[in-house]
């Protein structure tokens, strides 16, 4: 341990080194609080694109064309590989695995709350990849400079992979929209019960917000979460119009002054209650994690054996040889 | 938790294509090499991001550690002379 005198010098040293837009790799010192900070985010960016399997998950064998399906099942293999490089960056951290996905299924970590809501009909999906995918492209884009080194290349493969899911998830919409009267009805069925949900994917508001500070100081975070919300409305308000379909908002308007949509309240009651466990599907979702992690725990077991068997016998054959 | 075996950590090198080196994509945990390299397909190489990938256990890789980097490189920091730009010629001579 540090006297306290020392270690306010690495942490100033450290913070210049931020201020100048150094990136920090995993074997440099940082504060305990800096490491702490980014193992929680990853790791909770990392369940998130578990946990979102799921929904989509649901889908897959009721897929209304082999196009949409081979598209949305190699979408929910990429939600599986982004998990894997989060998983990754927090593990270069000095987190374990095992403990953070113990986390997970004993309910301490969080992951995105807008997994915690039902895909009721096909339209669903391309309200996620729309909607869902959207939000969280406008979340990943800044990470990918983010102060730490191993997060912003982790966040750089998944914007690329990601964009492909925001447009096959429009291409649903914008196919529905322009269907029958039933189709239609149903594309926008699925618009009103994700459009404020994924408003709350930003997270609370700024004055709010206890992390958002501390974080922009370190940059791991480059924009707050009011101006990442603002930015996706403002993009998402013109696609809505363009197929025809109607955000659940009364007082969405463009604002000719600032240049911005103005938008109702969003209902964070609803977002706190989400979050602490009370969604629709927060429940069944954890069940779903913990069943497929106990289930293939037989699996690792045996792959672990199977190694060591392997590993036996080509020793024992360079014995034989020596002797 | 502790004492229960899990499967080791690796790193992944990948070569995009001919004539270029491989190069440190992430890492992922797998059971050994060969299984190591089947996850690394899947996992790195979706979309015709590699043509040959290499595995190491992490265990394995000896990095040096930010407290030495100036020992190890501060060195060739005064050393210009090793740069074409350190030479003065005239401006007549050509295709030096």
């Amino acid at each position: 341990m540090k006297a306290p005198a020392d270690y306010a010098h690495l942490e100033d040293q450290f913070q210049a080194r931020i201020d100048a837009e150094e990136k920090i790799e995993p074997k440099d010192w940082m504060p305990d609080k800096y490491r702490k900070t980014l193992i929680r985010q990853i790791s909770q960016h990392a369940h998130s694109e578990i946990v979102g399997m799921l929904p989509e998950g649901n889908w897959v064998t009721r897929a209304p064309s082999l196009r949409r399906k081979v598209a949305l099942l190699a979408k929910v293999q990429d939600e599986a590989g982004h998990g894997l490089y989060l998983y990754g960056a927090a593990e270069t951290l000095g987190a374990e695995r095992d403990d953070l996905l113990d986390e997970l299924h004993t309910g301490n970590a969080k992951y995105s709350s807008i997994f915690n809501y039902p895909t009721l009909s096909w339209a669903d999906i391309g309200a996620i990849g729309w909607l869902v995918d959207g939000a969280a492209i406008m979340n990943q884009v800044p990470l990918c400079r983010c102060s730490y080194g191993p997060y912003a290349r982790a966040m750089v493969r998944v914007c690329k992979e990601e964009s492909f899911h925001q447009r096959q998830g429009y291409e649903i919409m914008l196919t529905l929209a322009r269907g029958t009267e039933a189709q239609k009805k149903m594309a926008q069925d699925a618009l009103n019960r994700w459009w404020w949900p994924s408003l709350m994917m930003f997270g609370p508001n700024d004055a709010e917000s206890k992390h958002t500070a501390q974080s922009m100081a370190w940059k791991i975070k480059r924009f707050t979460n009011d101006e990442l919300r603002q930015r996706f409305v403002d993009i998402t308000a013109p696609q809505a119009e363009f197929i025809g379909l109607t955000i659940p908002d009364e007082h969405l308007k463009y604002n000719e002054e600032t240049g911005h949509y103005d938008f109702g309240p969003i209902n964070w009651d609803e977002f706190w209650q989400v979050v602490s466990g009370e969604g629709p599907c927060n429940r069944q979702r954890l069940k779903a994690r913990r069943r497929a992690h106990e289930e293939g725990q037989w699996v690792r077991d045996a792959a672990l054996a199977h190694a060591e068997k392997r590993r036996q016998r080509q020793a024992a054959k360079k014995d034989q040889k020596v002797a | 938790m502790s004492e229960k075996k899990n499967w080791p950590l690796w790193e992944i090198f990948i070569r995009s294509k001919n004539g270029l080196n491989h190069k440190h994509v992430g890492s992922l945990h797998a059971a050994d090499a060969e299984m190591a390299i089947e996850n690394a397909r899947d996992v790195y190489t979706r979309r015709m991001e590699g043509i040959s990938i290499w595995v190491v256990e992490s265990e394995h890789i000896t990095a040096s550690s930010p407290n030495q980097s100036e020992s190890l490189f501060d060195p060739a920091n005064d050393k210009v002379y090793r740069h074409p730009t350190f030479y003065n010629l005239p401006d007549e001579v050509k295709h030096m």
